[in-house]
């Protein structure tokens, strides 16, 4: 039998028996999260499952409000009741309105663990790849059977390895990469598939670029990200798990960066990518920071030293929302919010917003929005007549000073 | 029982359901929406009963299942599809909308489409030609028979093995 790819290694750890790719196993989750766009309806399917359900561990479940926070207006608070009641009753993780992004809260409070099995109810639950855990996103059904028995099944992935080398120029970053990676392989191009990301290039990568990598694999239909752990630092202790040398893909790219131009991602899909150089001048209207992708403190560090001591173009807004209360803090101390407050940035709350059109920074007809998000969809943030660039935060930052797609100064 | 084709690839959640209206529990509020970014007249035209036959790829995007459930809700009693994004494929069969695989097609808007989820065949009476629906995994076929993995959980308790 040859080696295995990290999918089948976690599976199969997880079963207690070796598993390959095409195989179907009921496996035990390790953690799973759901959010207020999604646990409305999987409370509901729980409360079908059994008389008086529990949460086969309580610990193990966290409940997010960021999609629509605060709440908008009545009909979305009662969701937001009924989240916070359910997790008073169940006894599982809470978070509120303004604690941050669910991926992020994941991560940063250590739900989540290396070769973990863990299920989002939110399709870029796969984000958890950047620390080695094989992580999917699901429907409400599935996880609310998932709340109930610990379990789920799934089909073992084949997996895609994408090898990245070379060291990045300055002003470019892991969302170029990822956007280059999407752009190669297309929007369906990893579909029910691991996308697993190796090579010398991310040894020094930190935890919050490797996120940016995993996150994206959504946008190429990937069940599963994972970055090789090589090099990654963790606040606590853990077992460090690889590929095997002779593991079987079903395909491999290889993507030097050393070169590597700014990507964008033109309306309307993010497999729709060029270099910058392609979209020079493009005028814009609004830009923002902000996303599971992209709102982390490294992020807007950089857009602060783009940013600091000058002001955004008139005729254009910026809109920052920090990834969590944590990262905003740090930003808070460290200088980073004055700078980019003092240029013009406006801040919101920290959780999804404008990334999904629920609530603030809905554009206008025929306005154009850069920003550091991972979908582009028509209609994305609200508005299925404006048309929406995704880029880097360096890029979007730049665009917001210049008022147009213009040259990140390295 | 009307067709309704939409012939083109990557349809993805957003498009079937905005986000923006995706925070309720209240079906008729999504049915009213359903794919109106694609075709304002959808919602208004659509029947119970009706098919929904689109390109490649259907469904990508977000994990809502808002989507099948608003499709479903609007009276769509089918879709078929070359074949369906990861997360919407297993939503669908979840809640019990069957999901029909057929691999590159022929079907046009006005052709007359038979679906026969028994012999998992889509028909299409206009050119004559006849779709054999790719094997769903036997897990996924038994929550469907069952009418949805929450109807299947609470009679067998666990879930399907192949
Ligand atoms: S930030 Fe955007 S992509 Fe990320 S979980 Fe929220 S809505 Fe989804």
């Amino acid at each position: 039998m040859s080696g295995q790819t990290l999918s089948e290694k976690i599976i199969s750890q997880h079963c207690g028996y070796a598993v390959q790719a095409g195989e179907l196993a009921i496996v035990p989750i390790d953690g799973a999260m759901a959010t207020d766009a999604t646990a409305p309806f999987a409370i509901r399917a729980f409360r079908q499952l059994a008389d008086a359900p529990r949460l086969w561990d309580a610990q193990k479940v966290s409940l997010i409000l960021d999609h629509a926070t605060p709440a908008p207006n009545e009909r979305v608070a009662n969701l937001h009741r009924l989240l916070r009641d359910f997790s008073a009753e169940q006894g599982c993780h809470f978070y509120d309105v303004g604690e941050g992004i669910c991926h992020q809260l994941m991560v940063e409070f250590a739900h989540v663990k290396p070769g973990d099995i863990f299920l989002g109810a939110d399709s870029h639950t796969p984000t958890y790849g950047a620390l080695g855990a094989f992580a999917v996103g699901v429907g409400s059904t599935d996880l609310a059977a998932a709340w109930l028995t610990g379990k789920t099944w799934l089909k073992v992935p084949t997996s895609v390895k994408v090898e990245i080398t070379g060291t990045l120029s300055r002003g470019v970053s892991a969302k170029d990469v990822a956007l280059q990676v999407v752009g190669r392989l297309g929007i369906a191009g990893a579909t029910y598939e691991t996308v697993e990301f190796c090579g010398s290039a991310l040894h020094d990568w930190t935890l919050a670029s490797r996120m940016v990598l995993a996150n994206m694999v959504a946008e190429m239909g990937a069940k599963a990200g994972l970055v090789d752990v090589t090099g990654l630092q963790l606040p606590y202790a853990w077992t460090p798990l690889h590929a095997d040398p002779s593991a079987q893909y079903r395909a491999t790219h290889s993507v030097d960066i050393s070169h590597l131009r700014p990507q964008i991602a033109r309306p309307h899909t993010p497999d729709d990518v060029a270099p910058i150089d392609e979209l020079l001048g493009t005028p814009i209207h609004m830009a923002f920071i902000g996303s599971c992708t992209n709102a982390r403190l490294e992020d807007l560090q950089v857009a602060a030293q783009i940013l600091r001591g000058k002001h955004i173009a008139p005729g254009v807004r910026l809109l920052i929302a920090p990834a969590s209360r944590r990262v905003f803090n740090a930003a808070l101390l460290d200088g980073t919010i004055a700078a980019l407050s003092e240029a013009g940035a406006t801040f919101l709350v920290s959780g999804c917003g404008p990334c999904v059109g629920s609530l603030g920074g809905i554009p206008g007809d025929h306005e154009t929005i850069i920003s550091s998000t991972n979908r582009n969809f028509r209609g994305r943030m609200g508005n299925p007549h404006a048309h929406i660039y995704l880029a880097s935060p360096a890029v979007v930052a730049t665009a917001a000073l210049a008022g147009e797609i213009a040259n990140v100064e390295a | 029982m009307t067709t309704h084709v939409y012939p083109i690839d990557h349809i993805d959640t957003d498009r079937i359901i905005p986000g923006k209206y995706t925070k309720t529990l209240d079906l008729s509020q999504l049915a009213a929406h359903v794919l109106e970014d694609l075709d304002a007249d959808f919602a208004k035209n659509v029947q119970a009963g009706d098919v929904l036959v689109a390109g490649g790829n259907f469904g990508c995007g977000s994990s809502r299942e808002q989507a099948p459930i608003a499709l479903k809700a609007a009276g769509v009693s089918v879709v078929v599809a070359e074949y369906f994004a990861r997360i919407f494929f297993r939503n669908a069969i979840n809640i019990g909308l069957p999901a029909v695989e057929i691999g590159k097609h022929d079907i046009l808007p006005g052709h007359a489409v038979q679906v026969d989820l028994q012999a998992s065949t889509v028909k299409n009476h206009t050119t004559g030609r006849t779709y054999t629906a790719t094997k769903m995994p036997t897990v996924m076929l038994k929550i469907l028979q069952a009418g949805g993995l929450v109807a299947y959980l609470r009679e067998h308790g666990q879930y399907p093995t192949e």
